[in-house]
């Protein structure tokens, strides 16, 4: 908007009055174009919520709010319905899925970019770009027939013998469950974390590394006084992006979490999580009570979704700030 | 411009050739592969009649018949009262049936048999170890394994549930108090897969796992399957045959909305259910509903020659005698046609 202008200023210098006028009409209609498209996102979240909303009402009328949230049944042939194992569910796999990547893939991008020759960066980041091309149907399947017996003969004995004395760690080996559905996110979360994360530290400016090495730091030391503090909101950002990915993946988390309603400390134990039950039941879902329900978990989802995004945005902002504090 | 305009003409000419009659339906996935094979059986003998069919699953079949927004539904389970008093012209036509089969993963274990007590057991969770004495009694031949039993079960919503569901509750009074049937339940022990295909994936992977799928998708996928002690107390394979015999020894009532689990007779399948089309006991559309109905007709007869060999268990005649009577009974535009004469 701003450049164009100039640029016709420079060209025609006409007298500046008719000038401004014209530019108006063409910058009016564009800015009004712009306001409807901008107005259109507000609009289609809002008619979702509404829709949502008007959906699930009978099954806030049945239940209260609160105790729908904390409500531990899921019975849709006795019509009683609850949301906490699915939300336990989401927030878990979330969490695991967190937990193994971060590391992974905030080390994975301080590794391309401060330490690894430069020829080597395509060489991972073309594969690392190619995990987030393959659909999640693909890993779902890649979860039944590989992932989930691996853990069953292998990972899970191992777990429950040296860190049994964790209740997460105990119980029947089934590879169904939140590890495995924690592990599933965790792959499809790593290209998102660690792609963003690789241009986050890109664009720390040389300087700042030129003068950390300049008073003696070593390299690692320069990273992680000079090059982190300057990128930790644009991490932030990327991992909240991987968490958005990671609470809203349906097809997946549901292939192998084992698809049971149920809240266990274990984390061998099969769960279920609130996208996995919406697609699983929705379609035959003929009773409005139900139907209302799972719309319910729908805006739960919305809800969590939005929570976590207004925290994370007060986190950036508190991070953001960070960098002038280590510099003073 | 020319040229677009000959395009153009085509186009016209195309439209102006292909203008025929187009049936809209849709609902439950269990029978698409069949009800596929049936329309363009029926489209060769009938050119200028289409089909679009849409797999969209029971619920939506009833709520699409329901709002008219189709010209038929389609559905496993058949409608509740609450559903009917919303659409009370609808109509239930039963095509063919379907049965549901308890897969498991046991090697060496071929041909289980296995009575309802343990298979209701079983799926309650009472009986949790291959080498239970409810188990083990029946098959003495076969050597069981000390081995934990793994429930897997359909997490989606389905006509299957609904059936296999409904066959438990009439063979175990607990069952029937504690879970109930329907297409979604609260399962007391077991891990979900989605589709047939997600509970054959967790079968497959988990040794020592039982669950259960359509007969259709297990004897395409070639899995092992156990034998079902029925109502008069034989052990009894699932096939095409003893699924349709389950619909023969029924007392049928007039609207086909009818359980056909734990059915009477010697050679019974016992677990096993109608798929029906929905539609409207009055037509309104002249040319469509006319067209309709007879391909309902055609259906109940010479389609169901077809359903055998994509494993569908056909109607038994008298439940064909029977469909004829209803089929009769449809009207267009409140005349009744002569479906039988065509």
């Amino acid at each position: 908007m701003l450049p164009e202008a100039e640029i016709r200023l420079g060209r025609e210098r006409p007298r500046p009055r008719r000038l401004l006028q014209r530019v108006n009409i063409g910058d009016t209609s564009f800015n009004a174009l712009l306001w409807i498209f901008a107005g259109a996102v507000l609009l289609i979240a809002g008619v979702i919520v509404f829709s949502l909303w008007a959906t699930a009402r009978p099954a806030f009328k049945a239940v209260s709010i609160p105790s729908f949230i904390a409500g531990q049944n899921w019975d849709p042939v006795q019509e009683s319905f609850g949301a906490l194992p699915f939300i336990f569910g989401t927030l878990v796999t979330s969490g695991i899925a967190l937990v193994v990547t971060v590391p992974v893939a905030v080390g994975l991008a301080i590794f391309l970019v401060e330490m690894a020759p430069s020829r080597l960066r395509p060489v991972v980041s073309f594969p690392l770009e190619l995990l987030a091309a393959i659909p999640s149907v693909v890993y779902g399947l890649w979860g039944i027939f590989v992932l989930v017996p691996w853990l069953r003969d292998s990972t899970e004995p191992l777990l429950s013998v040296t860190l049994g004395f964790l209740p997460l760690f105990r119980g029947p080996p089934l590879g169904f469950g939140y590890l495995a559905g924690g592990l599933i996110l965790s792959v499809m979360i790593l290209p998102t974390i660690a792609s963003v994360s690789i241009e986050v530290l890109k664009a720390a400016p040389e300087s700042l590394r030129e003068a950390a090495l300049a008073l003696g730091a070593t390299r690692w030391e320069a990273v992680r006084v000079a090059v982190i503090p300057y990128s930790r909101a644009g991490i932030v950002g990327a991992i909240l992006l991987g968490l958005g990915r990671a609470l809203g993946e349906t097809m997946a988390v549901t292939m192998v979490i084992g698809n049971s309603p149920e809240i266990h400390a274990s984390l061998f134990a099969p769960g279920y999580s609130l996208p996995a039950v919406i697609a699983n039941e929705f379609a035959e879902a003929t009773s409005s009570m139900h139907t209302a329900a799972l719309a319910a978990l729908a805006l739960i989802l919305f809800g969590i979704t939005l929570l976590l995004n207004s925290v994370a945005r007060l986190l950036i902002r508190a991070v953001a700030r960070g960098p002038a504090r280590v510099a003073a | 411009m020319k040229k677009m305009a000959a395009i153009l003409a085509m186009l016209g000419a195309a439209a102006f050739a292909a203008e025929s009659l187009l049936i809209t339906g849709a609902g439950a996935t269990f029978p698409f592969p069949l009800y596929s094979k049936w329309f363009s059986e029926y489209n060769k003998m009938h050119p200028d009649l289409k089909f679009n069919y849409q797999s969209i699953g029971s619920g939506g079949g009833i709520k699409q018949i329901t709002e008219g927004t189709v010209d038929f539904g389609a559905t496993d389970a058949p409608m509740t009262d609450e559903e009917l008093s919303k659409a009370p012209d609808v109509v239930h036509i039963p095509t063919v049936l379907g049965a549901v089969v308890i897969v498991y993963n046991l090697p060496g274990a071929q041909d289980l048999r296995l009575s309802s007590e343990a298979v209701s057991g079983i799926f309650l969770g009472k009986i949790t170890n291959w080498s239970d004495p409810a188990i083990a009694k029946e098959n003495r031949s076969v050597k069981l394994p000390d081995k934990a039993i793994a429930v897997a079960h359909r997490s989606d919503g389905s006509g299957t549930t609904a059936i296999f569901t409904d066959y438990l509750s009439k063979v175990s009074p607990e069952w029937q108090k504690t879970v109930g049937a329907g297409k979604s339940v609260k399962w007391p022990v077991g891990i979900g897969g989605k589709g047939n295909e997600g509970v054959t994936g967790v079968v497959k992977q988990t040794p020592g796992a039982i669950g259960y799928v359509e007969l259709a998708y297990a004897s395409q996928n070639k899995l092992d399957t156990a034998m079902i002690r029925n109502r008069d107390g034989a052990y009894i394979k699932p096939s095409v045959q003893s699924t349709s015999e389950a619909a023969a020894g029924m007392e049928m009532p007039t609207d086909f909305r009818v359980s056909v689990t734990d059915a009477p007779g010697k050679g019974t399948y016992p677990i096993s259910g109608f798929t029906y089309i929905l539609v409207h006991r009055d037509q309104k559309d002249a040319a469509k509903g006319e067209a309709l109905i007879r391909f309902l007709w055609w259906a109940i007869h010479d389609g169901q020659k077809i359903a055998p060999s994509l494993d569908y268990a056909p109607l038994p005649s008298p439940v064909v005698k029977k469909v004829e009577g209803t089929l009769k009974g449809l009207t267009v535009q409140r005349k009744p046609i002569n479906v039988a004469g065509s």
